[in-house]
């Protein structure tokens, strides 16, 4: 080997080597400092200011926004932050900068209007975003739609979401679930039925994976709400019957009340409680259930993967 | 072998002194002058602040313009002049004339930080009328400067090695801004999926973390900085420099010189 092979040899082995220890000492920096670029200082506040200094690059710098909107409220779900408070100025910035950007509508009035843990709980600021998006994008039936979600889910104001469904339902191109939603909103707004329905529009209407498995997260939720009061139901009538409790759902079937174990939509089958209550297996499994958990249950924030 | 990388950094420093490098001393003095006196004269309590961001940040901008501009010349003028052959045709390696050039232009910017670092603590004296024992964290805000020199000088002697020094220019810039903007990058990382989470985790590892070497902010309100901090950020911008050189030196070893 001679002395230029031999150089290049060992610049080629040091080369490595240090590459290998300077992702080693960055790692130990990033400990030190972490959560370094998500401190919650927004140096430049006023959606007017970050325009001006955009230089006309306003496409690009709303595009930088949205993506630190994203990785703010990513990096906050994922600790089970109680608190979001950058994520409306953050908006309003990528918003003002790019006022055409609706998917910073539909999917920052989520992460607005959604109670914490899963979202910032600030439904109000989700429908001045939304109402702003409508105003700048006045044909885009998927707004209406955001805004007749946030005003049904968070808001529980069913009249302003039938008048926002049905405002969606006149635009030209509007998906006819609109239609369908504004007339359901206004004759049964609180019922079981209207949630599975808005869940089902949801589910069909999107084509992010996420928001899929969001909504499918619901559609099995409203299920078991759906089931524990019928089979709680049922085993007040199996106590009344036969003067005992039912141990389990065995008893149930055996007396002809039930043809087959009931499970939840995981395949876990329910439980009869000591006092009578029913409970899921393995609630965690079921995120957004408000029956058939055990009392004092507080839920995971809820985690979608993508293969849902 | 040292003594030989010694006379090729001694020769770049000179040289780095000849070209009136060292005239952006003028520039700072006055800047900070005018930064000191004017700032007490239309502000009201924040003429420290002002003292330590303004100097710092500028001790910054100077040093890695000046690393940029000569260490882009440090292969090519060597070339073009052809003063390079001569130094080869003598019992040189081409390796130790790349780590001359880089420790001859990093004891050039280590100079010259050093004496606005001195400037610094002068306008403070002025406008405190006294050094505190906070002050000492602008050492430390001053200490991680100088590793970002390192590091971009380094860079720019990689990217000279193979490339026209306009280019190196801008490929050593973008990658200093790049740097600024790592921790967003890994940030990004952390929260994107398979392929393109691969892709970025190992982008925000390859291009250099400057953000983590810039304390001024803090340092300027009096915020300590972590022992470790000190000790990784060393042991980082060493390592990320030698590996630049070491890639130089892989060039420069190759390239054809005739």
């Amino acid at each position: 080997m001679n002395a230029a092979r031999r150089v290049e040899s060992g610049a080629a082995v040091v080369l490595l080597l240090c590459l290998a220890g300077s992702v080693f000492m960055l790692r130990r920096v990033e400990r030190i400092r972490s959560g370094a670029t998500l401190r919650e200082v927004l140096f430049i506040s006023s959606p007017q200011a970050a325009r001006r200094l955009s230089l006309g690059y306003d496409g690009l710098m709303a595009d930088i926004y949205w993506t630190r909107a994203v990785q703010y409220f990513g990096n906050h779900h994922a600790q089970g932050a109680e608190e979001y408070k950058l994520l409306a100025p953050l908006l309003e910035i990528t918003t003002a900068l790019d006022p055409h950007l609706t998917v910073a509508y539909e999917f920052g009035s989520t992460f607005l209007s959604t109670a914490p843990p899963n979202g910032a709980g600030m439904p109000q600021e989700a429908v001045k975003l939304v109402e702003y998006g409508i105003k700048n994008n006045p044909d885009d039936w998927h707004l209406y739609y955001n805004l007749g979600f946030i005003y049904y889910l968070e808001l529980k104001d069913y009249k302003d979401a039938a008048d926002a469904f049905r405002q969606g339902s006149q635009l030209p191109h509007t998906h006819p679930w609109l239609k369908i939603l504004a007339a359901r909103m206004s004759e049964h707004a609180g019922d079981l039925e209207t949630a599975r329905m808005m869940w089902s529009a949801a589910y069909q209407t999107s084509t992010d994976k996420q928001v899929k498995a969001n909504a499918a997260a619901h559609l099995r939720a409203l299920d078991v709400d759906e089931t524990v009061p019928v089979l709680e139901s049922m085993v007040d009538k199996y106590k009344k019957d036969t003067g005992h409790m039912p141990s389990n759902f065995v008893d149930l079937v055996q007396s002809g009340a039930l043809s087959v174990i009931p499970r939840d939509p995981t395949g876990r089958p329910y439980k009869i409680m000591p006092d009578g209550h029913v409970e899921v297996s393995k609630p965690d499994a079921l995120p957004f259930i408000e029956k058939g958990t055990p009392p004092g249950y507080v839920a995971p924030a809820p985690k979608f993967s993508y293969s849902e | 072998m040292t003594g030989r990388i010694f006379y090729i950094a001694r020769n770049t420093f000179r040289e780095a002194v000849r070209d009136r490098v060292l005239y952006n001393l003028i520039a700072f003095a006055l800047l900070m002058i005018g930064g000191a006196v004017l700032v007490g004269q239309v502000s009201i309590g924040i003429e420290r602040l002002v003292v330590i961001n303004l100097g710092l940040t500028a001790i910054s901008l100077f040093g890695i313009v000046i690393a940029i501009f000569i260490g882009i010349g440090l292969v090519s003028k060597e070339i073009e002049k052809r003063t390079l052959y001569t130094i080869l045709s003598r019992p040189v390696r081409r390796w130790e004339f790349i780590a001359g050039k880089f420790f001859g232009l990093t004891g050039t910017l280590v100079v010259n930080a050093s004496l606005m670092g001195v400037g610094v603590f002068a306008a403070l004296l002025y406008v405190s009328h006294h050094l505190q024992k906070s002050d000492g964290w602008v050492l430390v805000a001053l200490y991680f400067i100088i590793l970002q020199f390192i590091i971009v000088t380094a860079l720019t002697l990689f990217f000279s090695s193979f490339s026209s020094p306009l280019l190196s220019a801008v490929f050593a810039f973008s990658l200093f801004v790049i740097g600024t903007f790592s921790e967003d990058l890994r940030g990004f990382a952390a929260v994107a999926h398979g392929a393109t989470g691969w892709l970025a985790t190992g982008a925000s590892y390859l291009v250099p973390n400057i953000a983590a070497l810039n304390v001024i902010g803090s340092v300027a309100h009096d915020q300590p900085v972590a022992g470790g901090l000190v000790l990784y950020n060393t042991g980082y911008a060493l390592l990320y420099s030698a590996m630049a050189v070491c890639g130089a030196v892989l060039v420069f070893e190759r390239r054809n010189l005739k």
